[in-house]
């Protein structure tokens, strides 16, 4: 065996960026199931665009920038950026949305920044935030479970309905479709209703929006298999989800009027994807385990505050890119103590 | 209005005063520029910059005379740290100067010397021992390597060798040529 | 006696791989025709050779003294001619070579006179330091550090516990571990008169759990000598397998879960550790008189037929042992030198065998890849797994950008080189060498800087010097002027009185 190293240790772990992201995407398969079993089988048509346009637009890229294809295309990076951001999209999302996101994701997010490990902000929730402002009407479109539980949308019609826009029957997808829970609980309790009247309505289920709340305990079902694999660390999402815990339990206890309970924010919109799967990105974390508390911590402070009192629906990309800002500051004041510096 | 000017007025009192204050109360004691710059400078003293030695050019570049690129003993990572301290863009190294060259120590040949003590004279360092009709040596540890001693020596026997490498100063080699082009500004 | 075992952040849980090389006892490697010496077999000054081509040596005969306080004495591994004192490629990453000693052997091996002490107490601490530097003993654990320096306690320092290093942690090798079972009286002996010199009460022996069988016969051995004055309040102690508790500083902190101060070094908080082998090469010093010229090497790996430790004299040709113990490698291909942790790898084939020399590897399972590495990701896992807590993350981005200012304030110089960093890193970058070049390169700089200091204070001086020659003449001439005008004018003046007189 001819040794390839010039030093020390010829010895390697099996640990390899490939599959660490391939584990990541098995992670996700049983809350891809779950979006299917209530939103219906269209995510699978946005993912499936949503990849092969990621992977073209990384090729594109890296053939731009004189870098090897295989080690990139193959690291799985890019793979996972087009899943995150297929899933964060609304079910019934037209292609060009899918597109438009995917393209700005690869090409501005991670490549303009010098591609996989160089980017300071994580793709998929920087694309995510360009849809968000930019065509907000397709970014909150979502057909209530309920809805679909009546009418079970084939794969067929949401063929028909991503690359038309059209229901069969030329009917407009805005005539049947609604606004995500998260999104109801803030205009109606803007309505003055309270949490537990709202919760009674058909777009609800025993503690967030019906659907939601399974789809978010299979993200975190996958996210704790992560932890368990050592792909990621616990430290981010416990420190997420503790955050967001926190401060809803304390404004929930001074208004339990006007604010949606601690369950119901953990259960909701994208709060476990994003504490598992979206404010893990090593990348873009926090690297010390103080660093991590604190930035997981501010993640899920900063979802709560933009949630309730900011003018989006949901807060995780928000909280997340404003926290990935702060994390050369967090590293630099949270290195270890090096061994021989304390006595 | 009056008011108005008067705010302002005092504003810019206040805001002058605290400025003031600021600058004595934090003043950076830095190292007068020259001294920075001859800092950075090889000490070699060879001349090649046309100047008498490493502290006139270091002060000819700290009155904007000269460039930054005149000297070949420090090569590009001298220019480099110049050019961040002075914060101008960096140059290749002006050819009319020279080359860069792997570092050398004089060395002469003792059979042929003839104790004619110019190239004592010349030394810049000091490095050189002999007296008149005695042979010369030079103390190895001293010499920059700058060469000023050859061109006096009325025989010749000064030869420029070239420092050799030993394993306590054996560097590892920079691994970032085996890192491809990866990613990054590289 | 002994605290609770205290624990260092990271490491790492590796496969041993220890069974290759301990299923055979040592064994002798056959004497070579040539033994090619290094004067530099330690940490210090290089050894200053004492004999000249054409001497005739005996086995054990000092050939080279030690040089300055920081060196030790060098010794002929067996009887022969000295041959040359030249430079010949030596042992080191560099690949570059170093001035050695060659000596043809005879065959006869014949030994010089001996003079073993029986009863170490008449001799006085400093008798035995001087003793073992001129027995040539340097730590054999892999460092080379003259061992005398390291049974001084000094006056300022009282040493508490003396540690004995057989934790072996590294895979692969296995010659402690072999020492510890076929010579544990030896090591005793060792401890002895470690004890003595360093005027210590307390002493463990640390061994990992991966090696059971030496873990009961070193407390065997202890228990039929535990009535020995000097070998009281000593004993075995056992610590779980890691990677890399064999390192000194991190096996203080699972020891005595005290931390060895920055920049400082163990003896400063009360502790003094030793290898094994060094262990044992101090009791043969002094009990039987015989320096040190040889020392257990592990042979083993994937592509060795017959791994074992063979006790080899310095000096032999490596080429030789691996011919001896049957290899699939093909001449001149690259061998480790060292564990497969912390080792470096050489491709020559007539490299000596050295006082640091532990372990020839050949061939290792779960090899590092030698495709590129990817970009660092971030995931922050070689801070996990570093020992020392440095962030080897940030220090690779400092190092590639070759800001080695930064890399100083991210305490690149804490760094032990231990390679977890580079082990579990998931894009496979070979930190390590990151970190060894920006280490070599700071230091290079500052030598240079030192040399600029100094060339800049001669030409100062000399400008000055100058200067003040300048003056000093100007000043002469000045003066010389002065008298001349006076005197001129004085004679002027005469002549004046002259004519006035005459005129009168």
């Amino acid at each position: 065996m001819p040794l390839s190293r010039l030093s020390s240790p010829f010895l390697s772990g099996t640990n390899r960026v490939t599959l660490q992201m391939l584990q990541l995407l098995m992670a996700l398969v049983p809350a891809v199931i779950a979006i299917v079993y209530f939103f219906g089988p269209s995510i699978l048509i946005t993912l499936t665009l949503a990849v092969v346009v990621a992977l073209l637009a990384e090729a594109f890229m890296l053939k731009l920038r004189n870098r090897p294809l295989k080690p990139f295309l193959t690291d799985g990076s890019a793979i996972v950026t087009a899943v995150l951001l297929a899933i964060a999209l609304p079910p019934l999302a037209p292609w060009w949305l899918t597109t438009i996101g995917i393209l700005f994701a690869i090409i501005f997010a991670k490549h303009l920044y010098g591609g996989l490990g160089y980017n300071p902000f994580n793709p998929a929730m920087i694309a995510y935030v360009l849809l968000l402002i930019s065509f907000p009407l397709e970014m909150t479109t979502w057909l209530p479970v309920s809805t679909l539980s009546e009418h079970p949308l084939g794969l067929a019609s949401a063929f028909n309905i991503i690359f038309s826009g059209q229901l069969q029957g030329g009917i407009g997808l805005d005539t049947v479709s609604g606004a995500t829970p998260l999104d109801a609980m803030k205009t109606q309790i803007g309505l003055l209703q309270t949490p537990s009247q709202i919760l009674n309505q058909p777009l609800f289920g025993l503690f967030g929006g019906k659907g939601w709340e399974w789809i978010n305990i299979w993200f975190a079902i996958g996210g704790i298999f992560l932890i368990f694999r050592r792909v990621i660390g616990w430290h981010i999402p416990v420190a997420m989800l503790a955050g967001l815990t926190a401060i809803s339990f304390i404004t929930w206890l001074i208004a339990p009027e006007t604010t949606g309970s601690p369950i119901f924010h953990l259960l909701s919109g994208g709060t476990m994807i994003g504490a598992f799967f979206i404010a893990t990105d090593p990348v873009t974390a926090a690297t010390t385990i103080k660093g991590r508390l604190i930035f997981g911590a501010g993640v899920g402070l900063l979802t709560y505050i933009i949630r309730v009192w900011g003018g989006y629906p949901d807060g995780i990309a928000f909280a997340v890119i404003l926290m990935n800002m702060l994390v050369p500051l967090i590293d630099y004041y949270t290195q270890p103590k090096v061994y021989g510096s304390v006595k | 209005m009056f008011t108005a000017i008067i705010a302002i007025t005092l504003m810019a009192l206040f805001f002058g005063l605290l400025l003031g204050f600021a600058s004595i109360r934090f003043k950076v004691e830095g190292d007068p520029i020259v001294d920075q710059i001859d800092k950075l400078l090889p000490q070699t003293q060879c001349g090649q910059c046309s100047f008498p030695g490493c502290r006139p050019y270091a002060e000819a570049m700290a009155a904007g005379e000269a460039d930054i690129n005149r000297c070949p003993p420090g090569g590009e990572s001298t220019i480099q740290a110049l050019a961040d301290l002075l914060e101008v863009e960096a140059k290749p190294l002006d050819d009319e100067c020279g080359v860069e060259k792997p570092k050398t120590l004089a060395v002469i040949v003792e059979d042929r010397c003839i104790g004619c003590t110019l190239c004592i004279q010349a030394c810049p360092v000091d490095a050189i021992l002999g007296a008149a009709k005695q042979m010369h040596t030079v103390i190895a540890d001293e010499c920059t390597g700058c060469e000023l001693c050859v061109p006096p020596c009325p025989v010749d026997c000064i030869d420029m060798v070239e420092t050799k490498l030993n394993p306590n100063t054996w560097r590892w080699p920079d691994p970032a040529h085996v890192d491809l082009k990866l990613g990054g500004q590289s | 006696m002994t605290d609770e075992l205290s624990s260092f952040p990271g490491g790492l849980i590796l496969d041993g791989q220890k069974k290759r090389s301990t299923q055979t006892e040592i064994r002798k490697t056959p004497l070579s025709k040539k033994l090619t010496l290094p004067l530099q077999q330690h940490i210090g000054t290089p050894s200053a050779p004492i004999v000249k081509v054409g001497d005739k040596v005996l086995k054990g005969q000092k050939i080279a003294r030690a040089d300055g306080h920081l060196s030790v004495y060098l010794h002929a591994p067996s009887s022969g001619t000295v041959i040359a004192i030249d430079d010949q490629a030596i042992p080191h990453p560099s690949g570059l070579s170093g001035l050695c000693i060659t000596i043809e052997t005879d065959g006869k091996d014949t030994w010089i006179e001996r003079q073993p002490i029986e009863d170490f107490t008449t001799l006085t601490e400093h008798e035995v330091r001087q003793l073992l530097r001129e027995a040539g003993i340097v730590g054999l654990g892999g460092a080379g550090f003259p061992s005398f320096i390291k049974l001084n306690p000094g006056v300022h320092h009282a040493v508490e516990t003396l540690i004995i290093n057989g934790v072996e942690c590294e895979p692969y090798i296995t010659c402690d571990d072999m020492i510890m079972r076929e010579r544990a009286n030896g090591i005793l002996d060792g401890i002895q008169i470690m004890k003595y010199a360093l005027r210590v009460k307390r002493c463990v022996i640390v061994i990992e759990d991966n090696k059971p069988e030496a873990i009961s016969i070193m407390k065997q051995a202890l228990e039929e000598r535990k009535e020995c004055h000097h070998l009281k309040e000593t004993q075995v102690v056992v610590i779980p397998t890691r990677y890399p508790t064999g390192s000194e500083k991190q096996l203080i902190q699972v020891v005595t879960g005290k931390q060895v101060p920055g920049n400082g070094i163990p003896i400063e908080i009360g502790i003094v550790c030793h290898n094994v082998g060094t262990t044992y090469a101090i009791g043969r010093a002094i009990k039987y008189g015989e320096p040190l010229i040889s020392r257990i090497v592990t042979v083993t790996g994937t592509d060795v037929k017959h791994a074992g430790n063979f006790e080899t004299l310095f000096g032999t040709p490596m080429h030789e042992l691996l011919a001896f113990c049957d290899t699939h490698r093909e001449q001149g291909e690259p061998f480790i030198l060292g564990g497969p942790m912390m080792g470096y790898n050489l491709s020559g084939d007539h490299l000596p065998v050295t006082k640091t020399a532990n372990c020839i590897l050949v061939g290792v399972d779960n090899a590092a890849p030698d495709s590129t590495p990817l970009p660092c990701i971030r995931c922050g896992e070689c801070a996990t797994a570093c020992p020392v807590s440095l962030l080897p993350q940030q220090l690779y981005w400092f190092s590639r950008a070759k800001d080695l200012e930064k890399t100083r304030e991210y305490n690149l110089f804490d760094c032990i080189e231990c390679g977890c960093c580079s082990y579990v890193c998931p894009s496979k970058i070979p930190l390590v060498h990151y970190f060894r070049f920006a280490k070599t390169e700071t230091m290079n700089q500052e030598q240079e800087h030192q040399k600029a200091d100094i060339a800049r204070q001669r030409h100062e001086n000399r400008l000055t010097r100058h200067e003040l020659e300048k003056r000093e003449k100007e000043e002469r001439q000045r003066q010389r002027k002065a008298a001349l005008a006076a005197t001129k004018a004085a004679k002027e003046k005469e002549a004046l009185s002259q004519t006035d007189n005459q005129e009168n």
